[in-house]
C-alpha cells in the first residue's frame, strides 16, 4: 500500500519535472553559447500544438514528436534571425516570440479543441511497466529517458569535447571566439535550434503525455519556470536535473499534502519558493567567488556582429 | 543586385522612418496572412490599424490603455540605454499598486485630500524598493539584473494573490479573493466624463517630455548614454557604472510602481488578482518600438494600444480570432526589430557589368 | 465558472449616462438584431467560454439571418472589458450578453451609456433598467453526481479538484457530498484548491494526488478535462464539468454536469425582437435546461442510475432541495434546521463546508 503510493508519486513527479526539464535544458546551451532567449514558453506552445496536430491526423505519436520538435526549431529561427542575423535585442525579440507562439499555436489548435489521443505510453513491455515497484524505473515514456540521456549528453559534450568547449567559448568571450575563426554566429544559431526543439518537445510532452489534449496556452507558463531553472543550475547540467526534479517535487508534494488534508502552508508562499530560491543561490554563487564573477556566460544576451 | 553596406554612423533618418516601414509591413503581411487564412484581410488590417485612430470615441481607449505602457517604457528605455535590463518591471508595477493600497487599507475609514499624494508615495517607494533588490545584487554582487528582475516579477504576483487571498481580502467580499474598493479620496480623479480617463494620461505624457529633456539637457542624461555606450570612457570620465544602475534601475521601478498605482487607483478602483495584465512586459516592447527615445515611446504606447483596441473591433466586425490579433502583434514586433537593422546598416544598388 | 472574481465599483462614471455619442444603429425594420457576447476566457477552452459559444451558436441556428451575432473572447476583468463591451454596443449590437462575474460593473457602467441595449450578465447580482442578470443552479447537478458518487464508490470517498472558495465553489461542493452522504453515511470528501480555474498539467497532477489517497471518484470544478484523463488513466472513475467530456475518458467518465445556456439565449434573443424583452434575475437549474446531466456510463449501476434519476425528478418536481436540514458544519454548529430549506440567499453567500468534507 505504502508502496504503491510512493511509486505513484514518484512516477507523477517525474511526469511533472521531464518536460520543465528538456525545455530548460535547450535553454541552457544556448545561453552557452551566449544567447538568452525568453521565447520558450513560446516555442514550448508552438511544439504542443504541432505535436498533438500531427498526432491526431496521423495517428501517430512518434511523428507527433517529430513534428514538436520540427516547430519548435522553426520558432526559434524566427528568433535566431532576428536577434542573430539582424542584432535585435534578445530580450524583445523573446517577449514577442512569446507573444507570436500563444497567438499562432491557438489559431492552429482551433480545429482541434476536444479531441484527444492515445497517451504516450511506457516504451517497456508491460512486465517491467506495469510492476508494481519496478515501473518506477521502467514505466515511463520515451521523453523521460530522453531527457535523462540528454543531460548526460549535454554535460559530456559541454565538458568534455572539443566542439563543446567551442561553443563555451563562443558565450564566453565571442570576439576572441571569431577572432580564432569560428563562425560565432552560426554557432549561435545551432544552439539556439537545438534549444528549439527541446522546447518543441518539451512542450508535446503536456500535448501527447501529461494530458493528451490541446487546449489554447496548455503549457500554462511552464516555459518561464525552465527559463528560472536554467539560472538556478548555474548552467550546469547536472544541477538542471537536481532544480527540475526538486521543483517537480515541491509541485507534486504540495498537491500530496493537500489531499492528505494538511494545509498549513500558504500556497502562494510555496509558489514564489522556487523564485526566491534561483535569486538565494545565485546571489551564495556570487558571495562564495571572490573574483565576483558569475558561471554566467559573459557575452550572455549581447549582440554579435563580426565588423 | 541588392548589397548590404554597413553606415559609417547609424542613420537619423532611418531612426525615425524604420517604424513607419515596419508598420507598412506589417499592414501588408498581415493582409496576407489574414486572406489566406479566409478572412477579409483588408477589413482586418484596417480594423486594426486604421479605426482605432480615426473614431475619436476611440482615443480615450487608446489613452487608458497606452498611459500605463508609457510611464513603463519611458523608465526602462532610459535603463536600456545605461545597459541596464530590468525586464521586471511588471513585479515593480505590482509592487507600487500593492504598497499604495496599503495605504489606502490603512486610511479606509478616514477622508482628506493628503490620502491620495500618500499613496502616490507608496506607490513610487514600493516599486523603488522591489528594483532596488536586483540594483543592490548587481552593484555589489554582480548578479545580472535581468535574471533577478525578473525572478522578483514572479515572487510579486504571488505576493499579490496571497494579499488578496488572505489578509486583504474584502471582508464583505463573500470570500471573493479582491481588497475592497476605495474610497472616493483614494481614487484618481476622473477627467473626462463617462470614461476611464484618469490622471495617469496627462501624466504620462509630462513625464515623457520631463524624460526628453533630461536625457538631452542634463549631465546626468549624458552619463546615463556614456555608461552604457562606452563603459571605460564613462570611468575615464568620472561617470560611475554602480551609481547609473542604482540610479536608472531606482527610476524605472519608480516609474513602474507609480504606473501600478494609477492603474489600482484608476481603472481598478481595486486590488484583484486579475491586476496583472503584463504592462509591465508589454512596456520592454514599447520601448523599443520607440527606439528608447522618450517621445518615440508615446509614439510605441499609442500604436501599441491602438492594436487592443483596434484587435477587438476586428473581432466583432470581421469575427478575427483573438489569437489573431496577438500574431499580428508579434508580427509587427518582429517587424519592427528587424528593420532596426536599416539604421545601421543600408541598401546598396549594385549593377552588375553587363 | 471562470473567474468570478472583480467586483467593482458601481458608481464609476456614473453620471456620464449620455455624454458620448450613440453610434448604434437603432432597430431598423429588416436590419438583423445584433446579439453581442463577452468571453473571459478563450473560446478554445473547451470550458466556461465554450459553453457559452455553443449558446451564441445554437441563436445563430435558430434565427438564421434574422440575427447577426458577434463576441469578444480573452477579455480581462478590469477595464478591459467596459471598452470591450463598450465596443460591441457601438457597433450595433442590442443585446448583449456578459459572461463572466466580473464584467459585472463595467456591464452597468456601459449599459448607462447605451439606455437603448439590453444587457444580460451571467452570474452576478447587479441589475438596471436594461441589464438582467442570470445564472444556472450547478448545485443540482452536483447533488446528482453526488449521489452516483455515494452508489459506485468502492472506498467511500471523492476527491474534488476546486478552483478558489467563493460561493458557487463552496455551494458546489457541499451539494456533492451532502448527495453522496445520503447513500453513504460515511462518505468523504477531499478538497484540492488548486487556486487556478485553467492549468491542465495541475488539474491532472491534484487528480493523481486525490486518487493516491484513496479517492475513487474525481469531480473537479476547474475548466479542462486533464482530471478526466488521470483518471482515466489510473482506472477510477471521474465526472466531466461543463460539458459532456466523454470523449476525453470513455472508461472513467460516469457523467458529467452540462451548461446549457442555448435554450435561455434563444428564449432572451425572441424578447428582444418582439419586445417583450424585461430586466429580471433567472437563477435557473435542471427544469429549465440550464444544467443538464450527461448520458450515464455503461458502468453506472442500476441501483445508481435510478438513485440519480429519482434525485433529478425530485429536483425538477420541487420535492427535493440538495440543502435540506438539518445541516451542521465542519464544527457541528447547525447551519440549516431541520426541515428547512436553504433559501438562495444563503447559498449566495455560503462560506462554509457541511461535516465530512476535508477542504
Amino acid at each position: 500500500m505504502t508502496t504503491a503510493i510512493l511509486v505513484s508519486i514518484l512516477m507523477t513527479l517525474v511526469a511533472a519535472s521531464t518536460p520543465i526539464l528538456l525545455a530548460a535544458l535547450g535553454e541552457l546551451v544556448a545561453e552557452k553559447a551566449g544567447v538568452l532567449n525568453l521565447g520558450v514558453e513560446g516555442m514550448m506552445l508552438c511544439g504542443a500544438v504541432a505535436g498533438f496536430a500531427v498526432a491526431f491526423s496521423s495517428g501517430s505519436t512518434t511523428l507527433g514528436l517529430l513534428a514538436a520538435l520540427l516547430a519548435g526549431v522553426a520558432a526559434a529561427m524566427v528568433f535566431a534571425v532576428l536577434a542573430l542575423s539582424l542584432n535585435a535585442n534578445q530580450v524583445a525579440t523573446g517577449l514577442a516570440l512569446t507573444i507570436f507562439g500563444i497567438g499562432a499555436s491557438s489559431l492552429i489548435g482551433a480545429g482541434f479543441v476536444g479531441r484527444t489521443i492515445p497517451r504516450l505510453g511506457p516504451i517497456f513491455p508491460a512486465g517491467l511497466s506495469e510492476h508494481p515497484w519496478l515501473r518506477a524505473i521502467f514505466g515511463h515514456d520515451i521523453l523521460v529517458y530522453l531527457s535523462l540521456a540528454l543531460i548526460i549528453g549535454v554535460g559530456y559534450f559541454l565538458r568534455r569535447t572539443r566542439s563543446g568547449l567551442i561553443l563555451r567559448a563562443v558565450g564566453e568571450n565571442d570576439a576572441s571566439a571569431h577572432a580564432i575563426g569560428y563562425p560565432v554566429i552560426a554557432i549561435r544559431y545551432a544552439a539556439v535550434a537545438f534549444g528549439g526543439a527541446l522546447a518543441g518537445l518539451g512542450g508535446a510532452y503536456f500535448s501527447l503525455a501529461l494530458t493528451p489534449m490541446w487546449a489554447e496556452r496548455l503549457t500554462a507558463g511552464r516555459g518561464w519556470i525552465a527559463l528560472a531553472l536554467v539560472v538556478f543550475s548555474a548552467w550546469k547540467p547536472g544541477r538542471l536535473l537536481v532544480g527540475a526534479y526538486l521543483f517537480g517535487a515541491v509541485m507534486t508534494l504540495e498537491l500530496q499534502a493537500k489531499a492528505a488534508g494538511v494545509n498549513w502552508l500558504a500556497p502562494e508562499v510555496l509558489a514564489m519558493t522556487p523564485y526566491l530560491a534561483t535569486i538565494a543561490v545565485l546571489t551564495m554563487m556570487s558571495i562564495g567567488r571572490r573574483t565576483g564573477r558569475l558561471d554566467a556566460p559573459a557575452c550572455l544576451g549581447k549582440p554579435f556582429s563580426a565588423t | 543586385m541588392l548589397e548590404w553596406r554597413r553606415r559609417r554612423e547609424p542613420s537619423t533618418l532611418m531612426l525615425w522612418l524604420s517604424p513607419l516601414i515596419a508598420i507598412a509591413l506589417t499592414m501588408l503581411l498581415g493582409m496576407i496572412v489574414f486572406t489566406a487564412m479566409g478572412y477579409d484581410g483588408c477589413h482586418a488590417v484596417e480594423s486594426i490599424f486604421l479605426t482605432p485612430f480615426l473614431e475619436p470615441q476611440r482615443w480615450a481607449d487608446i489613452g487608458v490603455k497606452a498611459a500605463p505602457l508609457v510611464m513603463i517604457a519611458l523608465g526602462l528605455a532610459i535603463g536600456f540605454r545605461a545597459n541596464v535590463w530590468n525586464i521586471g518591471a511588471e513585479g515593480q508595477y505590482i509592487m507600487g499598486a500593492i504598497a499604495g493600497t496599503g495605504v489606502a487599507l490603512l486610511t479606509y475609514e478616514m477622508t482628506g485630500w493628503w490620502i491620495l499624494p500618500a499613496m502616490v508615495l507608496a506607490g513610487i517607494l514600493g516599486g523603488m524598493a522591489w528594483a532596488a533588490i536586483p540594483a543592490f545584487l548587481r552593484v555589489k554582487l554582480q548578479v545580472s539584473e535581468i535574471l533577478t528582475s525578473l525572478m522578483l516579477t514572479y515572487v510579486a504576483v504571488q505576493f499579490l494573490y496571497y494579499l488578496v487571498r488572505g489578509p486583504w481580502k474584502d471582508p464583505d467580499g463573500f470570500n471573493f479573493p479582491q481588497t475592497r474598493m476605495f474610497t472616493a479620496d483614494q481614487t484618481l480623479p476622473i477627467m473626462l466624463e463617462g470614461s476611464l480617463v484618469h490622471l495617469g494620461i496627462p501624466a504620462a505624457l509630462l513625464l515623457a517630455v520631463v524624460a526628453w529633456l533630461t536625457m538631452e539637457k542634463t549631465i546626468a542624461g549624458y552619463a546615463v548614454k556614456v555608461v552604457g555606450l562606452a563603459p571605460a570612457a564613462a570611468r575615464h570620465g568620472g561617470f560611475s557604472a554602480g551609481r547609473t544602475t542604482w540610479a536608472t534601475l531606482l527610476l524605472s521601478g519608480a516609474l513602474a510602481g507609480l504606473a501600478g498605482l494609477f492603474e489600482a487607483a484608476g481603472p481598478f478602483g481595486q486590488l484583484t488578482p486579475q491586476f496583472p495584465v503584463g504592462y509591465g512586459f508589454t512596456a520592454i516592447i514599447v520601448a523599443f518600438l520607440g527606439r528608447l527615445h522618450p517621445l518615440g515611446i508615446v509614439f510605441g504606447g499609442i500604436v501599441l494600444a491602438g492594436t487592443y483596441v483596434g484587435g477587438e473591433i476586428a473581432q466583432s466586425t470581421v469575427r478575427l480570432p483573438q489569437a489573431a490579433t496577438g500574431l499580428f502583434q508579434a508580427l509587427l514586433l518582429f517587424m519592427l526589430l528587424a528593420t532596426d537593422v536599416l539604421v545601421r546598416w543600408r541598401i546598396a544598388f549594385k549593377w552588375r557589368a553587363a | 465558472m471562470t473567474s468570478i472574481i472583480t467586483r467593482r465599483r458601481l458608481t464609476f462614471g456614473a453620471a456620464a449616462a449620455s455624454t458620448l455619442p450613440l453610434v448604434g444603429r437603432g432597430a431598423q425594420a429588416q436590419a438583423p438584431l445584433g446579439v453581442g457576447f463577452i468571453y473571459v476566457g478563450p473560446i478554445g477552452d473547451h470550458g466556461w467560454s465554450w459553453t457559452h459559444d455553443q449558446g451564441r451558436l445554437a441563436v445563430e441556428k435558430e434565427f438564421g439571418g434574422k440575427v447577426k451575432t458577434s463576441f469578444l473572447e480573452n477579455v480581462a476583468e478590469g477595464p478591459d472589458a467596459a471598452r470591450a463591451i463598450r465596443q460591441l454596443a457601438q457597433a450595433g449590437n442590442q443585446l448583449i450578453f456578459t459572461t463572466s462575474f466580473g464584467f459585472m460593473n463595467p456591464t452597468i457602467q456601459v449599459a448607462k451609456q447605451f439606455p437603448k441595449a439590453k444587457f444580460e450578465h451571467a452570474t452576478g447580482y447587479q441589475r438596471a433598467e436594461n441589464v438582467a442578470t442570470y445564472n444556472a443552479r450547478f448545485y443540482e447537478g452536483r447533488a446528482v453526481i453526488g449521489t452516483i458518487a455515494g452508489h459506485m464508490s468502492k472506498s467511500g470517498q471523492a476527491g474534488y479538484i476546486a478552483s478558489f472558495p467563493i460561493p458557487e465553489v463552496v455551494m458546489g461542493i457541499n451539494a456533492f457530498h451532502l448527495a453522496a452522504k445520503k447513500v453513504n453515511p460515511n462518505f468523504k470528501t477531499k478538497v484540492i484548491w488548486a487556486s487556478t480555474w485553467y492549468d491542465p498539467a495541475k488539474e491532472a497532477d491534484a487528480a493523481k494526488a486525490l486518487i493516491d489517497q484513496g479517492a475513487d471518484m474525481i469531480t473537479q470544478h476547474t475548466d479542462s478535462a486533464a482530471a478526466l484523463q488521470a483518471a482515466e488513466q489510473r482506472g477510477v472513475f471521474a465526472f466531466g464539468q461543463a460539458s459532456d467530456m466523454r470523449a476525453f475518458a470513455p472508461k472513467a467518465h460516469l457523467s458529467a454536469i452540462v451548461d446549457d445556456w442555448s435554450g435561455y439565449y434563444i428564449k432572451r434573443v425572441k424578447e428582444v425582437m418582439d419586445g417583450s424583452w424585461k430586466s429580471g434575475d433567472v437563477w435557473g437549474g435542471i427544469k429549465d435546461g440550464f444544467v443538464k446531466i450527461a448520458p450515464y456510463n455503461d458502468a453506472v449501476t442500476p441501483a445508481a442510475r435510478a438513485a440519480a434519476d429519482e434525485v433529478q425528478k425530485g429536483i425538477v418536481a420541487g420535492t427535493l432541495h440538495p440543502f435540506t436540514g438539518e445541516l451542521k458544519d465542519q464544527k457541528g454548529e447547525v447551519r440549516i434546521k431541520a426541515g428547512e430549506k436553504a433559501s438562495d440567499e444563503i447559498l449566495s453567500k455560503m462560506d462554509w463546508y457541511v461535516d465530512g468534507v476535508q477542504a
